[in-house]
This record gives C-alpha cells, sequence and structure tokens, in this order.
C-alpha cells in the first residue's frame, strides 16, 4: 500500500490537524486559555487581600474610568486613570514618529548599500533587536541618569554646574522608548524597501520631480505596507511597555503596563486590573486590524 | 575640460546617509559603554580606575546569581527543546499543502504570543498560576517552563517553516518511489534538510526564553529569579556594576546565537 | 563620426555627444564602459544605438538622461552642455525596459506626473493626459491600476507617460524586449507613427539588429565602448566598415584572400571582383543571399558540393563546401514546393551577385 497519495500524506488533513494539536494545547493552556480567564475575573469582586471573590460585579469595568466618593457616593472621572491613559497613548504615538523620523533614513541607508555591505549593516540593527530589552534600558539609563555618561561629560565639560534631572521624566522615557524600539521600526521597513526598484526612482528624476517630490510622492507611498507594518510593532509593545517605564519612570511615570502591575500588587483589586487589561488587549487588536486592512487593501491594487 | 563634474546618484536623500550613522552611533554608544564600564575597575562610571575583571568576580561568586543564572539557564533550554519540538510538527502540518478549513485559525493561534502584549499574558498566567499554586500545592519550575514554551512557539516556527516552505516535495516524492516508508522518508530525507531550520528556530526560543522578564516575575514562585529577574530586582536598588557584568553575559550569548542563527539561514551561493 | 568643435556645436540642432569616456569603478580596476565615443544625433529623427549586451549602448542612453555623468566629454543638447544637468533638469524623457510604472498610481497619475512635478495646472495636466490616452488609444483604462494592464498596455503607458512631457528628446531602452512577438511587431509600427507625428527626437537603444533595421533613420552600431560605425539602415548593411558590424548586422561570408588590381584571390584559385583591394591579405563579405548558384563554371564561378540545407520557410540555407577548401553559406529562395531543387552532395557553381563583395577594414 505505498501508492503515489500515500507517501504524501503530509497532504491529508487529518494528519495535519495531528500534527498541530500539540503546540495547539500548549497554547491554548498557557496562552489563550488564561485570557479567558482574565476576562472572568474582570466580572467578580476583588478580595480584601488580593485575589477576586466568586461574585459578580462590574466594580472592575467602572473602576477603569470613574471612581466613587467614599463619602457622599458621588462618581466623577478617575483623573489620574486618564492621566495614564493620555500618558501611555501619547508617549507611545510620539515614540512611533520619532522611530519612524530616525528608522526610515537607516533603512533606505542599509537598502540601498552593496548587496554584500547590507548584510553588515543589518546584522548591527538586529544585535539591539534581540539584545534583552532589559539590558538595554539599563545601557541607555546609563547614559541618562544623574551620574550618567551624560551628566558626568557636560559636568566635566563645564557646560552645567548641576547635573540635568533627566530619569523619572516624560523625556526620559520618550528617550528610553525611543531607544528600545527603535529597531523594532528599522527592521519591517527595510523588508519593504529592500525590495523597492531603483528605477522608479529614476523614472521620477526623469519625470521633473525634485529629490523632496521623489520621497514624498514615491519612495514613501510605495513602502507604505512597511511603514505601517513598523508603526505597529512599535505602537503596539510601546503601549503595553512595563520595564523601560518601570526604570525610567521610576514609578512616578506609570504606563498602562505599569498600572496593570499595580492592581495585583499594591492595589490589589484584581478585577480592575483585569478589566484594564482586556482594554489595552482591545486597543492593540484594534491596531492590529487597521494592519490587516492596509495589508489587503495594498494586496488588492497590487 | 576643467568644469566641475556633479554626481549624481539616483537613490541618495540628502541627509540621510547623517541621521543613519547618527542611528547607528546613538544605538551602540549606551551598549559599548555598558559592556566597556564591566571591565572598571572603579565603581562609577565617572571614573575609568584601570581594566578589572571584579565585576564578574563578584556576579560569579553571589550565589543570588548563580542560581539566577542556572535557573535561566534550566528554563530556556527546556522552553526551547519544548516549543522546537511542537513548532517543527506545526510547521510540518501546515505548510507544503492545501489550506484545509481553519488553517487560518491555527496561524492566529501559533502567532497570538506575538500580538497580546506582554503585560497581558503575564496578567493572564498570574492569575491562572496563582490558583493552581493554591490548589495543588505544586509550586516548581513547571509553571514557567509551561510558560516559556507557550511563548517561544512562534519564534521556533518562523524559520523552520521558512525553511520547510523552501524544500521542494520532489526529494520526498523521490525517496518515496525508492521504497521508503512515510517514517523513513522523515526520518532520512525531510528530517535532515529541514535541520538548519530546527535548529535556527531552537536558538531564536533560547534567546527569547533568556530574554523573557515580565511574564517570569510576574509569575515565579520566591527563589524562581532568572538572570532578567534578578537584574531587575538589583535595577530597583543602587545599581552596581557587576549588573553591568551580567548585562554584558547576556548581550554575548545573544550574539553567539545570532551568528549562529544567521550561518544556519544563511542561502548557500 | 566627425568630431565638432564648440563653435560648430553651438547652432547645431539636436544631441552632440563629444569625446565621452564613462568609467566605472576607479583606478586600475575601472572599466571603461564608453571609450571616447563621438556621435551626433539630428533633431526629429529616429536614432538607434545597436549592438550586444555589454557594448555601452545602455550606458550612453543613461548619459544622455542624466542618470550617469561622464567621467570626460560632453553632451551637448541644441548645442548647450547638459552634462552636469541633474535627470530632473533636462528635457529628455526615457521610456526605461522594465517601463517602471509606478505602482502606486493610476494609469491617469503615471501620464500626468512629469506635466505635475513641473507645476502645470490641474487643467492642463488633464488636458494632456486625456490627448495621450487618446494617442496610445487606451482612453477607457485612465483610472486603472498599472497591474491590471497587460504588458502591451503597460508599454504603452510607459510611452505616453515619457512622451507627456513634451522631451526634446525620448530615449527608449529596450522597450519592446519583454513583449512576445507579435506584439513586438505591432508596438514597432506604433513607435514609428508615434515618432512621425510628434515629430520628437527618438534615441533607441536594441540589441535586435531586425529591429534597428526596420525602424531607424540612422543605426550607430556599438561594439566594446565604442562606435563602429553610423550610417542609414542601408550603409549599415550594404557598406559595413568591419567584420564585427558585418557579422552583427545580418548574417555574412568571410573570406580571406590576397588583395590585387583584379580583385581578391582566394586559395583556390578564383578571384572575387572587387575594386580598390590593397595589395596584401584582405578579408571580404558576401551576404548569403548575394551568391547565386550556376550550373557551370562562368564568370568565375567557384566549385562546390552541398554540404547540409537547411529549411526556414521563404528560403533556405544551403551550406557548400568549396572545391579548393573554405565553406560558404547561400541563402536560396524557396520554391512552392518547398523544395530548392538540390540535395546533399550534389555538385553545384557559386558566384556572388555583382556588387556584393565587401571589403572589410580589418
Amino acid at each position: 500500500m505505498a501508492g503515489a497519495s500515500d507517501i504524501l500524506t503530509i497532504r491529508s488533513t487529518r494528519r495535519a490537524w495531528a500534527l498541530v494539536t500539540p503546540a495547539l494545547i500548549v497554547l491554548a493552556l498557557a496562552a489563550i486559555g488564561p485570557l479567558l480567564v482574565v476576562l472572568v475575573y474582570s466580572f467578580l469582586t476583588a478580595g480584601e487581600y488580593g485575589g477576586v471573590e466568586w461574585t459578580f460585579s462590574t466594580d472592575g469595568w467602572f473602576k477603569v474610568l470613574f471612581e466613587r466618593d467614599i463619602f457622599d457616593d458621588t462618581l466623577t472621572l478617575a483623573d489620574a486613570h486618564l492621566t495614564i491613559f493620555w500618558r501611555s497613548v501619547s508617549l507611545s504615538l510620539v515614540t512611533t514618529v520619532l522611530t519612524f523620523l530616525a528608522g526610515f533614513p537607516t533603512a533606505w541607508f542599509i537598502a540601498t548599500r552593496a548587496p554584500q555591505q547590507r548584510a553588515f549593516w543589518l546584522f548591527l540593527i538586529t544585535i539591539p533587536f534581540w539584545t534583552n530589552l532589559l539590558v538595554r534600558t539599563f545601557a541607555i539609563n546609563q547614559v541618562i541618569r544623574n551620574e550618567g555618561l551624560l551628566n558626568t561629560a557636560l559636568l566635566s565639560l563645564g557646560v552645567i554646574s548641576q547635573p540635568l534631572q533627566m530619569t523619572y521624566t516624560q523625556g526620559a522615557l520618550l528617550i528610553g522608548m525611543v531607544y528600545v524600539y527603535l529597531p523594532l521600526m528599522v527592521l519591517p521597513l527595510y523588508a519593504a524597501l529592500e525590495r523597492f526598484d531603483p528605477r522608479l526612482l529614476e523614472a521620477g528624476y526623469d519625470l521633473y520631480a525634485s529629490r523632496w517630490q521623489v520621497l514624498t510622492r514615491i519612495i514613501l507611498p510605495i513602502s507604505r505596507p512597511g511603514i505601517v507594518a513598523g508603526s505597529i510593532l512599535v505602537f503596539v509593545p510601546c503601549l503595553g511597555a512595563y520595564v523601560t517605564p518601570r526604570i525610567l519612570g521610576g514609578g512616578k511615570m506609570m504606563m498602562l503596563g505599569n498600572f496593570i502591575e499595580l492592581q495585583f500588587g499594591q492595589g490589589r483589586n484584581w478585577p480592575l486590573g483585569a478589566a484594564l487589561s482586556i482594554v489595552l488587549l482591545v486597543i492593540v487588536t484594534l491596531a492590529l486590524l487597521v494592519y490587516v486592512r492596509t495589508l489587503s487593501r495594498e494586496n488588492r491594487h497590487g | 575640460m576643467a568644469e566641475q563634474r556633479r554626481h549624481f546618484s539616483a537613490a541618495d536623500i540628502p541627509g540621510f546617509g547623517l541621521t543613519a550613522m547618527a542611528v547607528f552611533v546613538a544605538l551602540y554608544l549606551p551598549i559599548v559603554t555598558l559592556v566597556v564600564y564591566s571591565f572598571n575597575a572603579s565603581a562609577s562610571v565617572a571614573e575609568w580606575g584601570g581594566l578589572s575583571l571584579d565585576w564578574y568576580r563578584k556576579a560569579a561568586g553571589n550565589a543570588e546569581v548563580l542560581n539566577a543564572t542556572a535557573n535561566s539557564l534550566i528554563i530556556a533550554s527546556l522552553a526551547a527543546l519544548f516549543s522546537t519540538t511542537l513548532a517543527t510538527l506545526a510547521a510540518l502540518g501546515t505548510t507544503r499543502r492545501a489550506p484545509f478549513r481553519g488553517m487560518t485559525a491555527v496561524y492566529a493561534a501559533i502567532n497570538q504570543p506575538l500580538m497580546v502584549p506582554e503585560i497581558v499574558t503575564a496578567v493572564a498566567l498570574l492569575v491562572v498560576t496563582a490558583a493552581l499554586k493554591q490548589a495543588t500545592g505544586y509550586t516548581g519550575l513547571g509553571y514557567l517552563v509551561m510558560a516559556h514554551t507557550a511563548f517561544c512557539i512562534p519564534f521556533a516556527y518562523l524559520p523552520i517553516r521558512a525553511r520547510l516552505e523552501g524544500m521542494d516535495l520532489s526529494f520526498e516524492t523521490a525517496a518515496a518511489d525508492l521504497y521508503a516508508s512515510d517514517w523513513q522518508v522523515f526520518r532520512h530525507v525531510t528530517l535532515p534538510l529541514l535541520l538548519p531550520g530546527i535548529l535556527a528556530g531552537a536558538m531564536l526560543a533560547f534567546v527569547t526564553s533568556l530574554d523573557d522578564v515580565v511574564i517570569t516575575e510576574f509569575i515565579k514562585s520566591p527563589g524562581q529569579d532568572t538572570l532578567p529577574t534578578y537584574m531587575l530586582g538589583q535595577l530597583r536598588r543602587a545599581m552596581t556594576p557587576d549588573v553591568n557584568a551580567i548585562s554584558s553575559m547576556l548581550m554575548g550569548v545573544t550574539i553567539l546565537m545570532l551568528f549562529a542563527f544567521f550561518l544556519l539561514t544563511r542561502k548557500k551561493a | 563620426m566627425s568630431t565638432l568643435t564648440s563653435e560648430r556645436a553651438a547652432d547645431t540642432h539636436g544631441i552632440a555627444v563629444q569625446q565621452v569616456v564613462k568609467a566605472f569603478g576607479a583606478g586600475s580596476a575601472a572599466i571603461r564602459a564608453l571609450d571616447g565615443v563621438s556621435v551626433d544625433i539630428r533633431q526629429g529623427e529616429f536614432f538607434t544605438l545597436l549592438g550586444p549586451s555589454g557594448c555601452g549602448k545602455t550606458t550612453l542612453l543613461r548619459l544622455i538622461a542624466g542618470f550617469e555623468m561622464p567621467t570626460s566629454g560632453a553632451i551637448l543638447l541644441d548645442g548647450a552642455d547638459i552634462s552636469a544637468l541633474p535627470p530632473n533638469r533636462r528635457p529628455v524623457n526615457t521610456v526605461f525596459q522594465s517601463y517602471a510604472l509606478f505602482p502606486h498610481l493610476s494609469v491617469a497619475e503615471n501620464i500626468g506626473f512629469g506635466l505635475k512635478m513641473m507645476g502645470r495646472s490641474r487643467t492642463e495636466v488633464a488636458d494632456r493626459v486625456a490627448r495621450m490616452l487618446a494617442l496610445i488609444q487606451l482612453e477607457p483604462m485612465a483610472s486603472r491600476r498599472i497591474t491590471q494592464l497587460s504588458g502591451g498596455q503597460q508599454q504603452r503607458v510607459a510611452l505616453a507617460r515619457a512622451l507627456a512631457p513634451q522631451p526634446k528628446v525620448l530615449l527608449l531602452d529596450e522597450p519592446l524586449s519583454a513583449l512576445d512577438a507579435k506584439l513586438r511587431k505591432e508596438m514597432q509600427a506604433e513607435l514609428k507613427r508615434l515618432q512621425q507625428e510628434t515629430g520628437i527626437t527618438f534615441v533607441f537603444v536594441t540589441h535586435d539588429q531586425e529591429e534597428a533595421l526596420t525602424m531607424s533613420d540612422r543605426i550607430a552600431v556599438m561594439s566594446a565602448g565604442h562606435i563602429q560605425q553610423v550610417g542609414t539602415p542601408r550603409e549599415v548593411y550594404t557598406r559595413p566598415v568591419n567584420r564585427f558590424v558585418a557579422s552583427f548586422v545580418g548574417e555574412t561570408n568571410f573570406i580571406s584572400g590576397e588583395g590585387g588590381a583584379d580583385g581578391v584571390r582566394l586559395g583556390n584559385g578564383a578571384v572575387l571582383p572587387v575594386s580598390g583591394a590593397p595589395n596584401g591579405p584582405v578579408t571580404v563579405a558576401i551576404r548569403p543571399e548575394h551568391l547565386m548558384l550556376c550550373a557551370s563554371a562562368d564568370q568565375g564561378a567557384m566549385a562546390a558540393v552541398v554540404e547540409r540545407t537547411v529549411y526556414s520557410g521563404t528560403d533556405t540555407h544551403c551550406h557548400l563546401k568549396l572545391a579548393g577548401g573554405g565553406t560558404l553559406t547561400a541563402r536560396l529562395p524557396t520554391l512552392v514546393s518547398g523544395e530548392i531543387g538540390l540535395s546533399v552532395g550534389d555538385k553545384v557553381h557559386v558566384r556572388p551577385t555583382p556588387g556584393a563583395v565587401q571589403l572589410l577594414a580589418d
């Protein structure tokens, strides 16, 4: 029974499922299933010492945006929460824009090198990309903290007489996030630009376009899928950032990730933490949907 | 013929080269500083006290560091082994075939750890493991290995899938034509051809596991620090250069793995 | 092939390429893609650069377009030196080999791109685009994406895009090479029609000698960074100056012999009638279609044996082995039956038609 169809049984659907099932089980147990548990927890009552009590409550969801006054039971918008939301979203957006402004010329530079040199420059981006996020945050912190490299240099040059306070500020957070997430922008941009047909540039110049017009009317529109991919790749982890704001923000400049952690630690409000996690997940999903839609539109147009 | 000739290159955009150079300097200055100062005899960034291995010695003499190193290596090795095995099977089931019903969902499930913010996965696992620890009384490394295996699957899957898609089914067909059974085809043809992809996947899984901070931080039991979570704990206090030393070593491992990865996935000329 | 002085060039219309050298790389490793090329291209003519790949024809085109700058020498357009101008400031447009149509723009947007970059008004752009679409007969495709077009349609859009800004010179870099044989013939006619209607100077690059012969007003045959010969298709075909031109343009029999007052004496004793042959060893060329077979050895006909015949539709190639050594190929018109009335081993006599023997420079 060794027919030609038999040996290519990789083609049979039953075998395909048998092959993917072990991975799916692990993912269901340790990645997808727990998310459902979080959804359930967001509708439970907070336990006094953390954890949950198994009674239904919408309090967790309620507290995402509002606080109830302990004395007169009036409702007010939770300003502190809104500040954190706003900081997370605005910092993520600004980080995305800045990484693009720095990353696009870099990706272009690599993509326009001779093929043998490209691998070298690409490797220089890949090393920080794969280097531990914590190590990179630590490295940038060493540069900008009070006793850090930058302050030491400026002090010894006599530019400043007092160390500049950079850590624990919004600026420090921004510098850190741009530093940490820049490789995530460069790689997808490079992937898009590598396939760019240089004849299109010549055609642009041939048809009287200036350098600026070639950039804005040819290069940028054509590399749009890469730009969207890079932006999503930076925006999504920025929004859920935990390590970088924890080290560079020092608890003062909390972002959504730290705020969620707080609810599971000192805050002792697991349902609120669970609800916040779902909110974050929904925002990220929306961003990914934008990405998928952009891609499919590009594909329709070819 | 003394007129000045201007160079024209369609790919040049003014300022781009300079920006790129600035980006490379900015990317490497902090990392290089960190590595250099891990060899600084002085404890301060402000002064260079001469070359020394003191901080490496101090780290190596620290029982907590040694414990964290052992945990990191155990978890990363097991997670790489399990996730690569699972990813290899999944890749064999999802490549070089007509799409089957639910294949898109399978892709989504495999890539899910890449799309969900780490902090959300961490919180979700915290909730589940906290309940399990209470219910079963088991608090060992198993939870961490399981969690790491799950989020390493997509990293192991990508290079294996890429390799498989570049492999022609005609090799397998030829082997079958020469009387090899299904198992023999896999053992003697598919597996050897796929091996570079599997090793590359294992490297990425290992590095990904080794680097994880957030998920480990949330679900570890006391005494289960890995190197990154140990460092995170240290960073909260005064920063000492032995953390520089550990960071440098972690980076060294990453770069070695990357080199191996590039050699394995390099297209043969 | 005359080199113009600058004073004379100042009142010349068209393109003057003067002593242009283009080297790639530096120092001793430099490769000279063009090695001192001079040529004048007249206003309004269909001029073809013909040569094998690597001969420098595309490099010359790119120098005229402005994508490359000459290492030395000058390129003049209507008497003004344009060598140092970037491509976006030259009144010269290119039809690229791969078309290089912008994938993110529609057909109409592609055609209007150049005018838009020149800052022309919206109505002017729309008007010209409409006329261009009519010219290439693609009006219904105006809002299509480039990827929705066939190869032939893309070709026409590329042509319209380059013509829309009304350049003084249109450069075409093997624009027909991606098309199949039938479409290619149609496009050849179309190109010729457009060139005559617009009166724009066309500089056309190709490696296809048949294409060059049928379309051009004049042809420059290039090889190894040099121009070998410039002339009308008739001149290039019937009066090739050297062995390279004779072999690259059409098929040719090369025959070596001794030059003398009466012509060229071959090794087998036959004398080919050609005037002006120098004394000493020379090479002559005879086109296969200029060889005639005859029954007897009259008027210097050479005895030969039919070695092989190759049928190719309208003609049959007849490979002949000469009695005193050497081979010749004759092209004979095919009879209605598809035969030429010869078979392998037949003894025949062959002689060139009057004036068919060409003396080559080398």
